[in-house]
């Protein structure tokens, strides 16, 4: 009986178990609807569309992650959590450093650049 | 190659050394993972190179009159459900039911290939009716290059998914195969998440 119970557990962290697929699923579906929803039926306010797009994007990301890829605090997958941890900071870097490095470029280069160049053609 | 890992697999599992064995498979897929991050910073570098190129339309067309979002949301669906049916896929494995895995592959399959069918069909549309090819705008260039890219991602998945309906059937569910099984699904749903960011940020932000 107890063994059982560990080998259900054990199935359960490792591979996950038919109602966590789809409960993974339904999730996931209900979050894309809502996602495209946001845009595509023009119900929701403007400025709340760009926010409600990045948050059902992100609840899905993690949906994802727990459900299908089997994330999470167990000790075997704590090795696979770091290293994710750890990429996310690159990527955070990558991407947050390119757009800010070059916004500030199209903020003070591009424009006086374009003025000068209508000014000289004008 | 692989038949000879088959072989030394079959041969450890025979002299019953199962934690050597385990240890072996985790590291496979701790490596896998690996990988898989590393794929992870390709993409961050091209969502990153849309982000700074995303308005640079060139006087050409913009995301919000090229992109058809119902058309996008039947894409979604198809590789939303085909990263289901791989994980009934997975269950079956452990279960050690051979035939309903090639079956569930199979499904896996054909939704996968939908998938990249209505991906080619929407390029094809966007270069030959819209002539907005990858060379009109450094907007299009960065679209093309990373919708693309994880277009291309999706097709070699569906050529390794072949590769493992054939595996199993002809070697049955042992140790290699699983664990191949087990990196192929790990693949799978990875593209699966990079498509969330790609339809919510490259689609739906397009569009506003």
């Amino acid at each position: 009986m107890s063994q059982h119970g560990h080998s259900n557990a054990h199935q359960h962290n490792a591979h996950g178990t038919l109602k966590s697929y789809t409960v993974g699923f339904v999730l996931s579906l209900v979050l894309t609807v809502l996602s495209f929803g946001c845009v595509m039926s023009g119900a929701v306010p403007q400025h709340l569309v760009v926010p409600g797009i990045v948050v059902f994007c992100v609840v899905q990301l993690l949906v994802q992650l727990v459900f299908f890829l089997h994330m999470g605090t167990a000790p075997e997958q704590r090795s696979n959590l770091s290293i994710g941890v750890f990429s996310l900071l690159i990527i955070a870097i990558v991407v947050v450093g390119s757009v800010w490095v070059m916004h500030n470029m199209n903020a003070h280069m591009m424009q006086p650049v374009i003025q000068s160049m209508s000014s000289s053609i004008g | 190659m692989s038949s000879a890992a088959i072989t030394a697999n079959h041969g450890v599992a025979a002299h019953g050394a199962d934690h050597e064995h385990h240890d072996d498979g985790s590291k496979t897929l701790l490596g896998f993972w690996i990988y898989l991050m590393s794929d992870c910073l390709i993409f961050s570098g091209l969502f990153a190179t849309f982000a700074v190129l995303g308005h640079a339309t060139a006087g050409g067309p913009s995301g919000k009159e090229l992109f058809d979002l119902k058309y996008v949301f039947g894409e979604t669906m198809l590789l939303l459900i085909s990263s289901f049916t791989f994980g009934l896929a997975m269950l079956n494995m452990h279960a050690g039911h051979r035939n309903k895995v090639i079956a569930w592959l199979f499904v896996t399959l054909l939704f996968g290939a939908g998938f990249v069918g209505m991906e080619v069909y929407e390029f094809h549309h966007l270069i030959t009716v819209e002539h907005a090819g990858p060379d009109h705008s450094a907007f299009l260039s960065a679209y093309f290059g990373l919708v693309g890219t994880h277009g291309l991602h999706v097709t070699c998945g569906l050529i390794w998914l072949v590769l493992m309906m054939h595996m199993v059937g002809k070697f049955g569910l042992n140790d290699a195969v699983q664990r191949r099984l087990s990196c192929l699904s790990l693949f799978w749903h990875f593209l699966d998440l990079v498509w969330i960011c790609v339809f919510s940020f490259v689609y739906l932000m397009g569009v506003l």
